[in-house]
């Protein structure tokens, strides 16, 4: 125990003495998380939009005012005709007319539906997108409330052209996606690193001389990055929580358990890097191309997983990343327990296990 | 084939080269000794104890010390004597003791506080070798442990070497300086994965009429 304890002791000196490997734990997760925070708020705050009430009754000017006091939209103009709308939308500030159509209030009362059009300037695809659903989204919110027995309420003709993308209602899933990313880059590039460095340095072969265990050498490495993976985790949490307003609405331990369990997974994959690197760059080149990337593009994390091809989506199964995200929006967002993400929970003890079982057969205890 | 049937007994309290070209077999032959690899056939018995089964005793009684240093260079003088004497379970009161007798007898106590990667080559030097003993083990074993080192400076490590044989502990040391052969007890010569000689340093002379080792080695090498 001595032993271990005298081992890790000295794993943390290289940790804490290294400005380097200081800025990766903790610079650029703080950064990254602030980062995609705040390109993600800026894309649905004050988002300039025109009105084209053919009606100007009741509904549609409470409509109008439920839009404006979202804090996602601000007024810019309210149209005559028809023809202004393609005038405005040259000049460029506004991204979104909202058209009612005549007879709004009565149309609904009597009929059970009334048209609304929604155009969006879709010169930048992302923000039409998020636009429209914005706005659709708190209109069929206002009427359901006002009418709750009918079933469908409203016409909503978007003039964009676009799947509906669920994924991009929630401006919450960057912390998912951040965490997934970070843990995976502290976890096992930094792993991997640590244990390629002490094999380059030769230090590696005085440590297997030694009576410690391959165990004990494996334990040692990778303690020191588990309790600052979850210090990282912890903090992300946290800043999400504060900073960007992401609730947590599922139980914190289940989350806390479920991100030690990604964790783990990735500090195996650390270990199975560094048995197949030589030295530091190929570990770091390995872990970039082979985690980090993959991680970014093919989690869900941005690009979501629904509108990829085929062959791409099938690839995303193999991709931890995805699961752990799944179940941190369930737990978060949705405040889902353990019932809900018990599927994805064990594709990743699963993968956890077997990359425990391949690193153990490749870790060389005895170096050739 | 890297070693080819060897077959030699080193003695207690002696100083063993294991001298040969690059390439010659003698990594492959001291990591197999320290289990760092397996032989593919024969007896091995190291500080007494059987290489296959009884691993975990040799590795309490060597000492190893590579080409290269194996000093943690981000860790100060004393964190790395701590480091070593923790993974060799050494107590830390005893640890303190041997510790401040060593700097003293090193003449570096005032560098205790500094990161080994400040120090002189030669301070590293010595300091990873009284690193590798500090748990007086029954043997030691040093591959080329005075490469890229300047002749004064390996004079005086090879003092330490003298003074650790001295207190009983058996120095296996590899090396391609023929100058360093002289000051073994015993040589041993490989080639192409064989021992071609192995004999005292004056006798071998003797035997191959040469008037240093350097010749020796250069009429068995080719």
């Amino acid at each position: 125990m001595t032993q271990l304890l005298s081992f890790i002791k000295k794993e943390f000196f290289h940790i804490f003495r290294d400005p380097r490997t200081m800025l990766i734990l903790f610079g650029i997760p703080i950064a990254q998380l602030l980062i995609f925070g705040t390109v993600i708020k800026s894309e649905i705050r004050d988002v300039h939009i025109a009105i084209y009430d053919q009606s100007k009754d009741v509904t549609t000017q409470e409509i109008t005012n439920k839009l404006l006091s979202s804090g996602y939209f601000i007024l810019d103009k309210n149209l005559e005709n028809t023809n202004d709308i393609d005038a405005i939308f040259r000049k460029g500030k506004v991204k979104e007319v909202v058209v009612f159509g005549s007879n709004f209030s009565e149309k609904l009362t009597k009929e059970g539906k009334a048209d609304v059009q929604l155009i969006a300037d879709a010169s930048d695809p992302n923000t039409a997108r998020l636009v429209v659903s914005y706005t659709s989204g708190i209109i069929n919110d206002y009427v359901k409330k006002m009418h709750p027995n009918l079933e469908m309420p409203l016409q909503i003709q978007s003039e964009v052209r676009m799947y509906f993308n669920e994924e991009m209602k929630s401006a919450y899933m960057f912390v998912p996606g951040v965490m997934a990313l970070i843990l995976m880059l502290i976890s096992a590039m930094m792993t991997s690193i640590s244990i390629t460095r002490e094999k380059e340095l030769g230090t590696m072969e005085i440590l297997l001389v030694s009576p410690l265990k391959p165990g004990q050498i494996i334990i040692g490495k990778v303690l020191p990055y588990l309790l600052l993976s979850i210090a990282n985790a912890f903090v992300i949490v946290l800043i999400g929580n504060l900073v960007f307003g992401v609730p947590i609405s599922g139980s914190f331990i289940l989350l806390m358990l479920e991100t030690i369990l990604f964790i783990m997974m990735a500090l195996c994959l650390g270990i199975l890097i560094s048995t197949a690197a030589k030295n530091q760059m190929t570990a770091m080149f390995i872990s970039m191309v082979g985690l980090m990337l993959p991680t970014i593009i093919l989690s869900g994390f941005i690009f979501p997983i629904k509108n990829m091809p085929e062959v791409l989506q099938w690839l995303s199964h193999i991709m931890p990343a995805r699961y752990f995200i799944t179940i941190v929006r369930g737990i978060m967002l949705k405040g889902v327990g353990i019932l809900f993400v018990w599927k994805e929970t064990l594709i990743l003890i699963g993968m956890t296990l077997f990359f425990i079982v391949l690193s153990v057969k490749k870790f060389k205890i005895r170096l050739e | 084939m890297a070693n080819d049937h060897l077959t030699f007994d080193v003695h207690k309290g002696e100083i063993f080269g294991f001298l040969g070209a690059n390439g010659a077999g003698k990594t492959t032959a001291i990591r197999i000794l320290c289990g760092l690899s397996s032989p593919t056939s024969g007896d091995v018995n190291v500080a007494g104890f059987d290489i296959y089964r009884e691993t975990e005793k040799i590795k309490k009684n060597i000492g190893y010390m590579s080409q290269k240093f194996s000093l943690y260079e981000d860790l100060t003088v004393s964190e790395n004597i701590q480091l070593y004497a923790g993974i060799y379970g050494i107590s830390a009161k005893k640890r303190k003791e041997k510790e401040a007798e060593l700097l003293k007898k090193l003449g570096m106590g005032e560098a205790r506080g500094k990161l080994i990667a400040g120090l002189p080559l030669g301070w590293k030097q010595k300091l990873a070798f009284s690193v590798a003993i500090f748990h007086d083990p029954k043997i030691v074993f040093l591959d080329e442990p005075t490469g890229g080192v300047d002749p004064v400076t390996r004079r005086k490590f090879w003092d330490l070497i003298y003074e650790a044989a001295n207190n009983g502990i058996t120095v296996f040391v590899t090396t391609h300086y023929m100058d360093e052969a002289e000051y073994c007890d015993r040589v041993s010569i490989m080639d192409a994965g064989k021992i071609e000689a192995l004999d005292t340093p004056a006798k071998l002379k003797e035997k191959y009429q040469a008037s240093n080792m350097d010749e020796v080695f250069l009429q068995i090498a080719r």
